[in-house]
Formats: C-alpha cells, sequence, structure tokens
C-alpha cells in the first residue's frame, strides 16, 4: 500500500514520517510515535478513550486518518502535564476525586475535559456533563468524573464546591 | 430533593477478641489517594497493548460466519501469498499440543474444547485459523482471503431452543450441560405451596451480558528457549494464569512468567485464557517469534465469553400477615457452545433465601449448550437470586396489600435472630441485612416519598420507589481448589522504606493503595515510604486474585499479619539498639523513640539500616534484615450485606425511566478506604443500571449477534448513572481486619433495587413483566396496555407475563438402572467384590475414583479412593445392587448417597449430593 510523508506536531515535538493511507491517527500515535496513553477502547468512534487534542480541539482519534493529521498540532495525555511532572489540573482534579480506576477510559476523559476548560474557556456543568456523556467507562459509575467535572467548573468561576475528597 | 451527606464515614464496629483489629487509624479507614493514579493519568499505563517486544509479529483470527456447521474444507493459499505473511495454522497444526481447556476450577471441559475450530464450527466467530503477519492490518487482509467451505446446519441458540433442538456437541444426548436439584417438585413442598394462603409465581428473564471491560482481551507470548515463556496478557491474576497455562499445556510451572500491570477491566471475562489467547500462545510456540494478538471491540462483542441469560420461575408461599412458608426455584442458564464452566449456577439457590426465614426451599437448576459464544462469569454470576427474590417480594407485597418493607422486616434474618443456618443449611453468624435496612430508612423518609408519590401521580406523574436488601458471600476461601488465601511479603529496606509484593491483583481495585494504607498504618511510616508491587507471578505467591469479592478481605488479613510480624521485629532490634524495652518503643512517622526518655531518639532508617550492614550490632540470635512474610487463610466465607433505595420517574409518553435518587446502605465491614469501597460499589450498581435499562446481547434466528458495536450494545454513560448516596455500617467481620468484601455487591442488589422502582412507579398499570432490559418500548405496552414491539407472536407469548411456565421434564432423567435378573443369580460376592474404576459426573467436572467392594450377606464394606485420599463406608448389597453413604464436609457438610447396580464388568447408577442434586457414576472393573 501507498505511503504519505505527513509532517506535525505531536506534544510539542515535531514529527516527520511515512504512512499508509488507511493508519488511523489513534494507531500512528501508538505505534509509529510511542504515545501509548491514547487508548483504543472501540475503534468506532463511541467510546472515546483515544480522545486528543487536534489544534485545540477534542478529536477521537480512531476516527481520523493520520494522514489528515498533516501539519497539524496534537497534544496527547502525555503531553498534558508540565515537563517537571506537576499534573495538569484536569489530572489533580481527577486524581483528587477518584474519578478512575483501571485508567483505560481515563486519558480520553482527561483530554477532553482540558480541551475545554483551557485557555480561559468556561464551560457551564451542564455542558461539560454533555461532553463526558460522549467517554464510556464501566469501573466508576461516573461519580469521580461527575466531581471532578463539577469542582472543574467551579474552579474556573471561583466557586468553592461541595463534596471533594477529604 | 436534599442528599444526606454521603460521606458519613465508616464507624469501625466491636472488634472480636484476640484478633488484631484495623478499625479506622491514620491511614486505615481513610480516603487516602491512590498510587495508581499518577501512572494512568498521564498515560503511563503498562497495558497489554503497550508491549512491544523485538522481533515481534501480530495475530489475526479468522472466523466462522455461521452458528453451527461442518467444515468442509480451509483453503489458504492465497492467503499465505499476501507479503508479509508468515504462518497460518489452523487447528489441525495445533492438535498435538494436547490443550486441556481447564475451567476456573481447573477441571477439563465436558464437551471436547478446542483452541480453534475442529472440523465443526459452533458459534458465530469462533476462531478457525490464526494469521501471523508483520502488521495487524497484514493479517487481517490475509484472513480475509482464507476461504473456509461449511455445510450448515440449523443453530441451537435460544434456552428454548436447547430443551428441544438437537444436541450441540455431537455424542451428547441432549444438551443439558450441568444440572442439579429435583426434576419434579417435591410432593410435601408442593402441597405447602398450594396450601398457602399466597403462592406467587415469578418469572425473571435476563438478557445476556457482555462484560465489556473498556480495554479488550490481548495477550504478548514470548517463548524464550525450550524453558521459558513470558506471557503479557490482560487477566485477573497473574498467578491463575500461570497455573492455568502450566496445567493446560503440561509445561514446567516454573518456564512460565505472567505480567500484567495494569489491566483495563475484567469483570469476569479475564480469570484465566480461553480459545483465542491459548492459540496465541501455542502460535508463538510453534513459531518461535514473539506474538501479540489484541482483540479489537467487534471481536469483543461477538466472540469473547458473555454472560447471564438466564429465566426463572420462583414460587414463593406466604401467609396472610405476609411470613414466608415455602418456595421452589426453577432456573435456566444458556451455557453457549463452549462455556469457560458447565455452570447450572448452584449458589443461586444457597442465596436465595439465605438472608430470609424460610422455612422450606426446593430447586432445578439447568445450564443448556447452544450455537452461541460460551459462558463466563460477570460480577456476581448468582446475581439471580437476589433479582428474583426481592422483585418477587414487591409482587407479593403488593398482591397481599402489605408494604414491601414491612414485608421484609417479618422475614429478614436479624443479628438477634443469630446464630442461625439458612433453608439451605448455611450457617449465618453476623449478616446485617435487617439492620442495613433501619440504616437506609433513617436517611431516606418513606412516608414523604410517599406524599410526593401521590401528590406527583394526580399531576400524571409516574414516580416509584425501590427497595431492596440482600447478602453477599464474600472472601471465599478454602472450598474450591482455585480460592485460595492471599500472600503479603514485606520488608523495610536498609533506606527505611518499605516494600511489599502481594499476590494480589487490580483492574481498577487499587490494591497498591489499600495494601500501603495497611502497612504504613501498622508499620508506622508514611504512605509515601511504602510501595506496593504486583501483577507478576514471579513475584509474590499464588491466589485467583480478582474473584469473589475477596481481596480485601484476605490479602488485607494477610498484609496486617505480615506487618505486626515485621513490626515485632524492628521493634526488638530498636530496643536493643536504645537500651529500653520493646513496649516502651515508639514509631511516629520516621521516627523510633523511647516513651518517657525524649533525649533517647533515632531515625527509623538509621535502624532499618544496622538491620541489614552491622551484624555486630544486632541482638543474639537475631536474623539480620527486615522482613517477614504471612499467608492468611481467612474464615471459609464472609458475609456482606446491604439494602439500597432508589426512585424513579417514568415518563408515561415515552417510557423512559429516569433515576433521582439512590441510597446504598452497605455493611462491609471494616473499610480499608471509603474511596475505593465506594468505587466499587458505584461501579457495580452503574453496571446494574445497564442490566435493566439498556444492555443486551441479541442474536437472531440464525445465531448472528446483532449487538456488534457500542452502537448496538449500549452501555450506560454519564447521564444514565445518578450520583449515589452511601450509608457504611462497619460490622467488624471474624476474618484478620476486620473486613467484608464489596467487589460485587452494586452489581447484584442494584438491579432488583432499580426494578423495584419501576414496578412501583407503574403499579398503577399493572405488574411490569422482568423481561430486561426494561426499555422504554416494554414500559410502554404495559402503560398502554399494548404490544409496541415488532417481535414475532412467539416473544409476545414471552412477553405477556404470568402466564403459566411449562418446564418439560429432561428426557434423561436419572435414575439407578435396574440390575438384570438372571434365572439363577450369581451371589453378591462373584458380582461386585474387588475393585472398581469409576467416574462421578459431578457439576464441577468428572471425578474419577477406584471403588473397593467387599460383600458379607447383606452387608457391604470397602473404600472409595481418590487423588485426594481414601474413605471407607459401610452400606447394603441386595444382589447386584449397592446402597452406601458417605459423609463429606467440602465444600460443605452433606452425606453423599451412593445407588449403584453392577451389570458384568460394567457398575453404574447414582450419587445423591444433598442440596446438590445427583450426579451420574459409571464404571467398569479396575
Ligand atoms: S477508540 Fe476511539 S472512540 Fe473508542
Ligand atoms: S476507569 Fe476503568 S473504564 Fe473508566
Amino acid at each position: 500500500m501507498s505511503k504519505h510523508t505527513i509532517e506535525l506536531t505531536i506534544n510539542g515535538l515535531r514529527h516527520t514520517a511515512d504512512v499508509e493511507a488507511r493508519v488511523s491517527l489513534s494507531d500512528f500515535l501508538r505505534e509509529d510515535a510511542g504515545y501509548t496513553g491514547v487508548h483504543v477502547g472501540c475503534d468506532h468512534g463511541v467510546c472515546g478513550a483515544c480522545t486528543v487534542i487536534v489544534d485545540g480541539k477534542a478529536v477521537r482519534s480512531c476516527l481520523m486518518l493520520a494522514v489528515q493529521a498533516h501539519g497539524a498540532d496534537i497534544t496527547t495525555v502525555e503531553g498534558l502535564a508540565e515537563p517537571g511532572g506537576a499534573l495538569h489540573p484536569v489530572q489533580e482534579t481527577m486524581a483528587q476525586e477518584y474519578g478512575l480506576q483501571c485508567g483505560f477510559c481515563t486519558p480520553g476523559i482527561v483530554m477532553t475535559m482540558a480541551a475545554l476548560t483551557g485557555e480561559g474557556k468556561r464551560p457551564t456543568e451542564e455542558q461539560l456533563i454533555d461532553a463526558m456523556s460522549g467517554h464510556l467507562c464501566r469501573c466508576t459509575g461516573y461519580q469521580g468524573i461527575r466531581r471532578a467535572v463539577r469542582k472543574l467548573v467551579a474552579a474556573d468561576t471561583g466557586e468553592t464546591v461541595d463534596g471533594g475528597a477529604a | 430533593m436534599n442528599a444526606p451527606d454521603r460521606r458519613a464515614g465508616a464507624n469501625a464496629g466491636a472488634e472480636p477478641a484476640g484478633r488484631p483489629h484495623a478499625g479506622s487509624g491514620r491511614y486505615i479507614g481513610q480516603r487516602v489517594r491512590r498510587k495508581e493514579d499518577a501512572r494512568l493519568l498521564t498515560g503511563r499505563g503498562q497495558f497489554v497493548d503497550d508491549i512491544a517486544l523485538p522481533g515481534m509479529l501480530h495475530v489475526a483470527f479468522v472466523r466462522s460466519p455461521i452458528a453451527r456447521g461442518r467444515i468442509l474444507g480451509i483453503d489458504l493459499d492465497v492467503a499465505r501469498d499476501v507479503p508479509g505473511v508468515h504462518a497460518i495454522y489452523t487447528q489441525q497444526d495445533l492438535a498435538h499440543f494436547n490443550v486441556d481447556m481447564l475451567s476456573f476450577y481447573l477441571v477439563s471441559p465436558e464437551v471436547e474444547t478446542t483452541p480453534l475450530a475442529n472440523g465443526r464450527v459452533a458459534y458465530v466467530g469462533e476462531p478457525v485459523a490464526l494469521v501471523i503477519a508483520d502488521s495487524r492490518p497484514i493479517a487481517e487482509d490475509a484472513a480475509s482471503l482464507v476461504v473456509v467451505d461449511y455445510a450448515e446446519e440449523d443453530p441451537v441458540v435460544t434456552i428454548d431452543d436447547a430443551r428441544s433442538g438437537p444436541p450441540v456437541h455431537p455424542g451428547c444426548d441432549d444438551n443439558i450441560a450441568a444440572e442439579m436439584g429435583e426434576q419434579e417438585i417435591d410432593e410435601d413442598l408442593q402441597a405447602l405451596l398450594e396450601g398457602a394462603p399466597h403462592l406467587i409465581r415469578h418469572r425473571v428473564v435476563h438478557q445476556r451480558i457482555s462484560q465489556s471491560p473498556m480495554e479488550t482481551r490481548g495477550v504478548v507470548v514470548s517463548r524464550e528457549g525450550a524453558e521459558e515463556l513470558t506471557l503479557y496478557i490482560t487477566c485477573q491474576s497473574p498467578h491463575l494464569v500461570a497455573r492455568w497455562v502450566s496445567l493446560a499445556l503440561g509445561l514446567p510451572p516454573g518456564a512460565i512468567r505472567v505480567i500484567a500491570k495494569d489491566v483495563g477491566g475484567g469483570f469476569g471475562l479475564k480469570n484465566h485464557p480461553w480459545k483465542e489467547e491459548t492459540a496465541v500462545i501455542l502460535a508463538a510456540l510453534m513459531f518461535n517469534r514473539p506474538l501479540k494478538w489484541i482483540e479489537d471491540r467487534y471481536e469483543n462483542l461477538i466472540a469473547a465469553n458473555q454472560a447471564r441469560e438466564q429465566e426463572m420461575v420462583l414460587q414463593v408461599a406466604l401467609d396472610d400477615d405476609g411470613r414466608l412458608l415455602a418456595s421452589h426455584g426453577d432456573y435456566s442458564v444458556n451455557n453457549g457452545a463452549f462455556p469457560q464452566l458447565s455452570e447450572c449456577n448452584i449458589a443461586v439457590h444457597m442465596f436465595v433465601w439465605a438472608a430470609y426465614r424460610m422455612p422450606r426451599y426446593g430447586f432445578l437448576t439447568r445450564g443448556w449448550y447452544s450455537n452461541t459464544i460460551g459462558y463466563a462469569a460477570y460480577r456476581g454470576p448468582w446475581a439471580m437470586e437476589s433479582l428474583i427474590r426481592e422483585t418477587a417480594l414487591d409482587v407479593a407485597a403488593r398482591r397481599i396489600g402489605i408494604d414491601p418493607i414491612e414485608l421484609r422486616r417479618r422475614n429478614l434474618v436479624t443479628l438477634q435472630d443469630q446464630p442461625t443456618t439458612s433453608c439451605m443449611d448455611l450457617p449465618l453468624e453476623d449478616i446485617t441485612p435487617a439492620e442495613c435496612l433501619e440504616k437506609l430508612l433513617a436517611a431516606f423518609d418513606v412516608a414523604a416519598f410517599r406524599r410526593e408519590q401521590a401528590a406527583a401521580r394526580k399531576e400524571g406523574r409516574y414516580l416509584g420507589l425501590g427497595i431492596a436488601t440482600y447478602i453477599e458471600p464474600t472472601g471465599a476461601a478454602g472450598a474450591i481448589t482455585t480460592m485460595t488465601g492471599e500472600l503479603a511479603q514485606v520488608r523495610i529496606e536498609p533506606t527505611g522504606k518499605v516494600t511489599a509484593t502481594m499476590s494480589t491483583h487490580s483492574q481498577g481495585h487499587g490494591t497498591a493503595t489499600t495494601m500501603a494504607q495497611i502497612f504504613a498504618d501498622r508499620l508506622g511510616v508514611p504512605y509515601e515510604d511504602v510501595t506496593v508491587f504486583e501483577g507478576d507471578s514471579s513475584r509474590g505467591g499464588f491466589s485467583p486474585g480478582a474473584a469473589g469479592s475477596r481481596q480485601g478481605v484476605i490479602a488485607g488479613g494477610a498484609a496486617i499479619m505480615a506487618a505486626d510480624l515485621l513490626a515485632a521485629k524492628f521493634r526488638q532490634l530498636a530496643a536493643h539498639l536504645l537500651d529500653t524495652s520493646v513496649d516502651a518503643i515508639v514509631i511516629d512517622e520516621g521516627m523510633v523513640r523511647v516513651d518517657g526518655a525524649p533525649d533517647k531518639c533515632r531515625p527509623f532508617a538509621d535502624i532499618a539500616c544496622i538491620a541489614y550492614g552491622e551484624p555486630d550490632r544486632l541482638p543474639p540470635g537475631f536474623e539480620a534484615g527486615l522482613e517477614a512474610q504471612y499467608r492468611y487463610q481467612p474464615p471459609p466465607m464472609t458475609f456482606s450485606s446491604a439494602a439500597n433505595a432508589c426512585v424513579v420517574e417514568v415518563d408515561a409518553d415515552t417510557g423512559f425511566v429516569r433515576i433521582l435518587r439512590w441510597i446504598s446502605s452497605e455493611d462491609c465491614g471494616n473499610v480499608i478506604n471509603p474511596a475505593v469501597v465506594e468505587g466499587q460499589i458505584a461501579g457495580g450498581l452503574a453496571q446494574a443500571i445497564g442490566m435493566v435499562l439498556l444492555e443486551e446481547v441479541r442474536f437472531d434466528a440464525r445465531g448472528n449477534p446483532l449487538a456488534a458495536t457500542y452502537k448496538d450494545y449500549h452501555l450506560p454513560a454519564i447521564a444514565d448513572i445518578p450520583e449515589f448516596e452511601f450509608v457504611h455500617a462497619g460490622t467488624a467481620s471474624q476474618s484478620v481486619g476486620g473486613m467484608r468484601g464489596c467487589g460485587e455487591g452494586g452489581a447484584i442488589i442494584g438491579a432488583p433495587t432499580l426494578v423495584n422502582a419501576i414496578a412501583d412507579a407503574l403499579a398503577p398499570f399493572g405488574e411490569v413483566p422482568v423481561d430486561l432490559p426494561l426499555t422504554p418500548t416494554k414500559l410502554l405496552s404495559l402503560i398502554e396496555g399494548r404490544d409496541l414491539s415488532a417481535k414475532t407472536v412467539d416473544d409476545q407469548h414471552h412477553f405477556i407475563a404470568d402466564h403459566p411456565v411449562t418446564v418439560p421434564v429432561s428426557a434423561a432423567a436419572e435414575s439407578a438402572p435396574q440390575a438384570p435378573q438372571p434365572a439363577a443369580a450369581p451371589t453378591a460376592e462373584a458380582l461386585v467384590d474387588g475393585d472398581w474404576k469409576m467416574v462421578l459426573s459431578t457439576p464441577m467436572g468428572p471425578q474419577e475414583m477406584t471403588g473397593h467392594f467387599e460383600t458379607r450377606g447383606q452387608a457391604l464394606a470397602g473404600y472409595l479412593s481418590s487423588p485426594e485420599g481414601q474413605m471407607d463406608f459401610t452400606g447394603s448389597v441386595d444382589g447386584a445392587n449397592l446402597k452406601f453413604d458417605l459423609k463429606v464436609d467440602k465444600p460443605m457438610k452433606i452425606t453423599l448417597k451412593y445407588t449403584l447396580a453392577v451389570t458384568g464388568d460394567k457398575i453404574a447408577g447414582k450419587c445423591k449430593m444433598g442440596i446438590f442434586g445427583s450426579a451420574k457414576v459409571t464404571g467398569q472393573r479396575a
């Protein structure tokens, strides 16, 4: 199968690669670029585990071809925390609120939360919960995820939130 | 509605005397941050698909497109020519391994089970050939070019099909995979049922469920020479997988290392390898290159073993006061073609009335083979007991006109009633469902709700309250080979940090966190200084991992015991070095002090360093180093209890159910980490909500799966799940630490709670048939009084509930064969005496044994011997007919009643195994 050369930025680093046209962005990120934090839970756009940020937007990388990402700026869950190790506020909130168990769905959830709350965006709780409804988690019953959403929204608006973890 | 504080923390109950207790401490009982989160939140977890080995090749399967048929030929020529393809194997290539596809109990299968299809296919998706290629896409390309010629046959799909259809497995007489109990209801019991003032006949149909861990199955196999095999596999216990592979393949156990650092959920699906994983392991042994197979979601939804799909009819007799008089259960479960265990789910009957004062219970329970993907466990595999009992009780309450809460109060076993035994002889010492119910009612104002409900109904809004109670066996150990204790190995390093190796395994359970809490508490060190390793069969010791809500109970006990041994050793050394008594040593966050002597103080790490590096300074006879281990064997079973309430509104125009409130009042004993316990319960409750409202694996009449993507198989999403409120009771159990299991409870109690709420809401329209899932179409059918489903006439017949259910009596009814009566009968001695090789076909698999018989007149004496030991018996003989009894203690105290008949060199008959029903015995002269 013919290969195409793509150039893109992943987590701040330039990548050049030759990929087959049929390779999905999720497979490319995991297998070629080595970002195995991108999880594939369904490969058909329902579970949300593969979500990454492409040019500022949360995108299901299993529904996009790698060749379509030519020229794009991509952030995966590996690129979210500070280089020094400090967790991104979304990651920190998820940990405080016990938003994960097995952690398989988590990278996608964290990326959607990060895309929707970053850079001065102020989603309402309803909007963020709506976005979360595109993520399947089989472990948690969404309790910690819901609390994290509430906390993130409140943090943005400066309100305090009841029910945080001790 | 105002939610009470869901963080009403654990209040540690009284401790049994003489046992180390956990209670609450600096870390135990606290919402400590999880150790696992840092790597999982940053994408640094290590799941099986993250493993890449040098030289690794990829596997894809050729799968059967039909549910049943013979394979006439397999043409691999075109596929083999695809560039990048290395090999293609069929069962013929793997046959010489003679793999024994063992169950979780390590018992051989009842029917021939091979990794790849052996001449026949028995379900859609059955793997027929395995392709090894440079990449997964190439392997899939080639798989699509393999041409298989089938002679298709009509499949047996449903339980009803299985009852009357041709046997799924050649050589079987029928489709019964397993059976226990009595074919016909005992006359006394029948009289009690028929003579009762109220007899409820309640039917529940439970759909088939896909466990659906978000990480699908997968394995990476690497063979390192003849003596070493490394498996990375997504599983529920690396130790169990290592043991399974060793036994199934006949490999030396030392040669196998199984690694599973992070696993994306298991829920019963990943107990041990099955067809695909085993085929990949064998292929790697043959091909000698590391191989990887990662199941895609389509494969997972059609070809990974599935669960539930059961039907049950429960008859319940009550008096006018609502007191239970007698009951009978008739249960069937679809085992599919190649179940991981031929299952008729005896546990359903063991627990159906365990928490209630039920005088008399009888049952028939059967598992059926069909041309569908095989059965596997799913969180609370016996959960039907709570679903059918709690929904039947609400039907009874409506019928008799008693409040459902009052009905439970009159019948539940309370703490005051105990110790006692259930109607199935389960010993009960400290179950607390009645107490959980009262705690629940303290948190929920039922009277206020009833007023709200009445007001809403006037506006045409249908609110409903569902309440359910249950008990759950957790932390079982000792009755089943694979259900063992747990091992904790812990050391204080020369640095003063603590490292532990556990036999536990987490698929999200957070055992590295909860075990570290225990070690930190018991050793007096900061939580941050403790690291727990698990997930590698080369570390720690055997345990079945996450199965049966056991790790918190058993591993928690092991961690306490090992930590206390180590603490004693450390204190002995510290006392010696600080020249004081052991009792005066105080360990506090990294410092060691002497009580009453503030100047005598040393860093914890200094003492640890001396323990390893300065043998001259150790007390006489002191073993250098600071290491300890303990394997904890808990009481045979520890019960958890709960009562749940939920409030729903059913939209009478659309049939949609909205859950407005949910309270879980549970007794998990001492809680190590409330956030982890609540996480387990919430996850189970969400799965129960999925079962009641959304999820369903369906097949068409040809056995084609109709839910092959997550667009068709509906997992609950965040909008479907309410916020749960928690009330913890905290009655310490008899196990070390006082914990009780919490892994499966939510999945068990959730379904009846929600069904009861829906039934309460829709009571004005009649009884809701419990035919899961309760889709809007089904509920609207009840509301509008007409069938709105586009189903066939046959299905409507099912749907309109309460029609008499006729269960055909199996033609294979077992009875002791009558010995032929020859004209001149030889003496009993000549017929019977000597050694016989016999096989007892138990629900746990065939058990081989040798029988030795000696007759003297009408008296019989002898023994049965098996690898487990020899048991003597005496009995009677009448011509060629033998009768004798054996009393056994495992898995529980029962009497085995043998009735056998000799015909020439053959012996046959049956063994009645108390509540476990009858098993066939066959054999011949040794
Ligand atoms: S893997 Fe992309 S949405 Fe599920
Ligand atoms: S934490 Fe396991 S799937 Fe979400």
